[in-house]
């Protein structure tokens, strides 16, 4: 019988697997990838390990920094997993699939690091012809950044998140025009440092626009937009058409948790992930979560703490049967906070809080009015997730619930 | 008074705003930064923009179709079209291992950021 089963083989289930062998538990890795690194090795650019490796690297330098450490890990690549059985707090079952056959492994507790995936055209309400040459943005990144294969000539972009704008630079740097990036809100949705590259290859960014139509024979000829009020409704007359051979949508991700959902774990509407306890545990005891199934992070070294964290859980929970805490005090969404995790703190361990604010704001306090802590910060954005120490002796001074709240100044 | 300059910083993920004052073509006041890299990046950002570059280069029979590579240093931003250009023109065979150099263009040195 394993301690662990850590379900996927990205950052943050590396992470969990090497902590979790440091810890001296028993542990297997599976990935449904035929390699490891989740979307890691495909995302070349520079920009991640900042804060975990104090150094910058590219995604498949990162990949490779876990993937050095996993020695002393059992592996399995190429191994999806069709299901979790959760037979007891102390027994569970993992089913997969792999070139050796289906395979029904037992364990004391599982971390589920399946990350996220993206939302597609039809779920942004984008009408016409069914036609070749839409895409998401990670899949342009698959094939650029994997197979080497150009997607399209003339491309317009849906959405300004990181991955579109990230792609925005390849395609443009690969000799790809990047004709508009098209944004639903009235503020761009990616890291402020990615913006940047649209100023640095002329790309137009169009706020509060929507493609609303794609139309061509066989392949895309033409994208029309839209522009839309403050409560992003089309504005009747303000259409027009871009020439394009290409649609790319990036218009957010999707914490992947439909195993957990088949097995009853409750999940947060607004992070879209499971509701976790401090240990990043869900409510099914002994089954843990990191990384993008969490919740969406914008910084890998966040996922890759994240992964840490669960294999700490999963170690305790092993040696205790669980845990155990007296109290749970609930950490409550207050004024301009979207979501936030984790959802449970005992009191007895200092916690990371991760959250995202629902609108930009200058000059704000981000308040927590029952333990009174206060944090100023001259800028929030929705973009930029807020990753906020509470220490234990903050949190015991609690009575049932903390609020985090996010307010103007003064 | 100068020309303002309003930057986002991109050295790291704080993505700072940073303000650069010139005058004359003379570099008079640098606000907003939190770092000594990232004021020295906003000085260079004005005088001789840089950027590391990525690309990936074909491997023949390797695990995957292509290995990713970047420039080991910053290179001026003008300079990069012929950069894609020299790129788009290497093949490379395995095994390959992450950090070995691939190329040289201009005295800047293209390392490899995956196996192959």
């Amino acid at each position: 019988m394993y301690d662990v089963v850590v379900v996927g083989g990205g950052p943050a289930g590396m992470a969990a697997a090497i902590r979790a062998k440091e810890l001296g538990l028993k542990v297997l890795l599976l990935d449904d990838n035929d390699y490891l690194g989740g979307v890691l090795p495909q995302c070349i650019h520079p920009g991640f390990g900042i804060h975990y490796f104090k150094e910058e690297l590219t995604g498949p330098e990162f990949a490779y920094r876990l993937m050095n450490k996993l020695d002393g890990v059992e592996v399995k690549t190429s191994a999806r997993v069709l299901e979790i059985i959760n037979y007891s707090d102390l027994e569970k079952f993992v089913v997969f699939t792999s070139p050796q056959g289906v395979q029904k492994v037992p364990t004391k507790t599982i971390i589920y690091a399946a990350g996220a995936r993206e939302r597609h055209a039809f779920e942004i309400g984008i009408v016409g012809d069914r036609v070749a040459g839409i895409y998401t943005a990670g899949e342009t990144q698959t094939l650029m950044d994997i197979y080497g294969i150009m997607p399209g000539k003339e491309i317009v972009i849906v959405g300004s998140g990181d991955v579109g704008l990230i792609m925005a630079r390849r395609f443009s740097l690969e000799g790809a025009k990047v004709k508009a990036v098209i944004e639903l809100m009235p503020y761009p949705g990616g890291l402020a440092r990615n913006i940047m590259i649209l100023k640095d290859f002329n790309i137009p960014l169009y706020l509060s626009h929507k493609v609303v139509e794609v139309r061509g024979k066989g392949r895309v000829e033409k994208i029309k937009v839209v522009k839309v009020d403050e409560n992003l409704r089309e504005i009747p007359g303000t259409e027009f058409w871009i020439e394009a051979d290409t649609l790319v949508i990036s218009a957010g991700l999707i914490p992947n948790v439909k195993l957990l959902t088949e097995i009853g774990v409750a999940i947060d509407p607004s992070t879209g992930g499971p509701i976790v306890n401090d240990r990043l545990e869900t409510s099914v005891p002994g089954i843990f979560v990191a990384g993008n199934a969490l919740l969406i992070n914008d910084l890998v070294d966040y996922v890759a703490e994240q992964g840490e964290l669960a294999a700490e859980g999963a170690r305790e929970f092993i040696e205790n049967g669980g845990i155990p805490s007296r109290r749970w005090i609930r950490l409550v969404k207050g004024e301009n906070v979207r979501l936030l995790a984790p959802h449970y703190l005992s009191g007895e361990r200092d916690v990371w809080i991760y959250a995202r604010v629902r609108r930009p704001m200058e000059d704000v306090v981000v308040e927590f009015p029952e333990i009174g802590k206060k944090i100023k910060l001259p800028v929030i954005k929705p973009a930029e997730m807020l990753r906020i120490k509470l220490k234990t002796e903050e949190i015991s001074k609690a009575e049932d619930k903390i609020t985090m709240r996010v307010v103007k100044h003064g | 008074m100068g020309k303002v300059y309003r930057f986002t910083c991109i050295v790291c993920p704080l993505s700072c705003t940073i303000e650069v004052e010139v005058e004359n073509g003379k570099v008079k006041d640098v606000k907003g930064y939190t770092c000594p890299r990232g004021k020295e990046w906003a000085i260079e950002e004005v005088t001789n923009p840089k950027r590391v570059v990525m690309s990936v280069i074909p491997v023949e029979g390797g695990k995957l179709p292509t290995v990713s590579v970047k420039t080991e240093k910053p290179v001026p931003k003008d300079e990069i079209p012929e950069l894609m250009k020299f790129l788009a023109g290497i093949k490379v065979k395995p095994p390959i291992r992450v950090g070995d150099v691939i190329a040289e263009f201009e005295g800047v040195r293209i390392v490899a950021t995956r196996d192959a």
